[in-house]
């Protein structure tokens, strides 16, 4: 568990990024900040790992205030994916995935044998082990990012908008990995974007920020969208217009739901299990 | 060319003797001027003191080129107690000189890393120190290489200078030759200076491949085409 106690960041110019931010991520669960840009929610996800440090309040891990925890220690087992991967260019892929735990003293040949089990993890072939990043095309960089941010075996996973780099298809794959990858893992992953959609599609937990890491709200994706806290919220969320608001139109042939652009968007089918809705929404849109 | 076949035995003295001056100080001057640089480049952000001492340290080792280098050779001497004709002097004057083009470089190249990569560097948790020499420097490396080939170019031909003061190196076939007229005396010092010139550059660029393969890597493969399934 990740809290947030009265956190406060100042920057030397005095510009105020969070003020008195209260908030507890609980284990295991992927919580998304999500906000436009100002909004401080990286500066938040960055304040966890120390590569912020906080002006005043305390952010505690598991009960232990972090600021007593030496930041190099405490970034060793914490992964962290960047936008744009972030990886070392000159190290090779499997380099990279192996660094935590070379830094941290783990045999070269071990690290990189669990490094290649990883490659598997993420969806990678192993054969690329030996590319550097500029051989790697986006959508694999960013693969290779989330497995450079297992490989210590952190609880805690923190994502600052990693797929925000990579085309909209890719994206969608790498989007279900992650939910797969999380299935099977359990981490606690804390994950920052702006896209609302890809916040209600990862989060169990989503925070909504307003300018000034103020909290708009914070809840399950179906709590927001079924009850905006404020106008900014469902405004934000896109709730009041779109592919999101969705009506009944009764035709002839039956009751579709149609969305804000009034395109047909799907059937309204009660009482189905999840996944055969999600089937049958998909066949009703396609005819 | 007569004189050249009579004289090899010299000419392959000289040409150590110049090789003796020149390499010490391009390596010095490459040693020397990584951590002026670091402090150069690591203050370029900040205000106050660190902010001059930054400024300065550029200003000022750029303007050491500004010191003629006969002068220089003469008044070094006087200043470290060596003897007129000590090639210690060449060595440390040409360092100074290497100095001034290197800190600069150095600055530059460790500003030419990318931000993003550092902050990831940081974030996966090496310390300071280990993320310089296995981060930074490394990637500081392209334009390293391109301020320490200026800087051996320039110290090869320099170190000729030594000459005029009796210093020995391929500079004393010119000053003979002209002295004693013997064109192919002048003519076997100019081309063996360019040619170590040429040699020098060769092995730095030999070392930038092996140290850095990964610019050398092959450009990334065409993804294979999406496969399209259609059904008939």
């Amino acid at each position: 568990m990740i809290e947030f106690r009265s956190v406060t960041k100042r920057f030397p110019g005095g510009t105020v990024a969070v003020d008195d931010f209260n908030l507890v991520l609980p284990s295991r669960k992927t919580t998304v900040l999500v906000g436009s840009s100002g909004s401080g929610k990286t500066t938040l996800l960055r304040m966890i790992n120390r590569m912020v440090d906080l002006t005043s309040g305390t952010i505690e891990i598991d009960g232990e205030d972090t600021s007593a925890l030496e930041p190099v220690a405490l970034r060793r087992r914490i992964g962290y994916v960047m936008q744009n991967s972030g990886l070392l260019p000159h190290f090779t892929v499997i380099e990279n995935v192996a660094t935590v735990p070379v830094l941290n003293g783990v045999p070269r040949k071990r690290a990189f044998s669990d490094a290649l089990a990883l490659l598997d993890t993420v969806g990678l072939e192993r054969s690329l082990a030996d590319r550097y990043p500029s051989q790697l095309s986006g959508g694999q960089q960013q693969r290779v990012g989330v497995a450079r941010g297992l490989a210590a075996d952190p609880n805690i996973l923190l994502m600052d908008e990693p797929f925000g780099a990579v085309d909209p298809i890719v994206r969608d794959e790498l989007q279900q990995e992650l939910i797969r990858l999380q299935r099977e893992l359990d981490k606690t992953v804390v994950f920052v974007t702006h896209d609302i959609d890809e916040a209600f599609l990862i989060g169990d937990q989503v925070v909504i920020l307003e300018q000034g890491g103020r909290i708009a709200q914070v809840g399950s994706p179906s709590e927001i969208m079924a009850d905006p806290a404020s106008d900014f919220v469902s405004s934000f969320i896109g709730a009041d217009r779109g592919k999101r608001a969705l009506s009944i139109r009764h035709t002839e042939r039956g009751a579709v739901l149609v969305d804000g652009f009034g395109r047909a968007a799907g059937v309204l089918v009660e009482g189905v299990a999840v996944a055969s809705v999600a089937v049958e929404s998909e066949e009703s849109t396609s005819s | 060319m007569n004189w050249v076949l009579n004289n090899l035995a010299l000419i392959g003295e000289r040409t150590l003797d110049h090789l003796a001056i020149a390499v010490p100080a391009i390596i010095l001057s490459f040693v020397l001027s990584v951590p002026i640089g670091w402090v150069a480049n690591r203050y370029r952000a900040s205000n106050g003191v660190l902010l001059w001492l930054s400024g300065s340290l550029l200003a000022v080792s750029g303007l050491l080129y500004a010191i003629p280098s006969l002068p220089l050779f003469l008044a070094l001497p006087a200043i470290i107690g060596t003897g007129l004709r000590d090639p210690i002097n060449v060595v440390i004057g040409l360092t100074l000189y290497g100095i001034a083009l290197m800190v600069r470089a150095t600055a530059d190249a460790l500003a030419s890393v990318d931000p993003n990569v550092e902050q990831s560097a940081t974030a996966m948790g090496f310390s300071g120190w280990s993320r310089f020499w296995k981060v930074e420097l490394p990637l500081a490396g392209p334009v390293l290489l391109a301020g320490i080939r200026v800087v051996s170019v320039s110290t090869v031909s320099l170190t000729t200078v030594g000459a005029v003061l009796g210093i020995e190196s391929l500079g004393l076939l010119f000053t003979d030759g002209l002295q004693r007229n013997i064109p192919g005396e002048i003519y076997a010092g100019i081309v063996l200076t360019i040619l170590i010139a040429v040699v020098l550059d060769g092995i730095l660029v030999l070392c930038g491949r092996l140290l850095m393969p990964w610019r050398h890597a092959a450009a990334p493969k065409q993804q294979a085409p999406t496969e399209l399934v259609v059904n008939a």
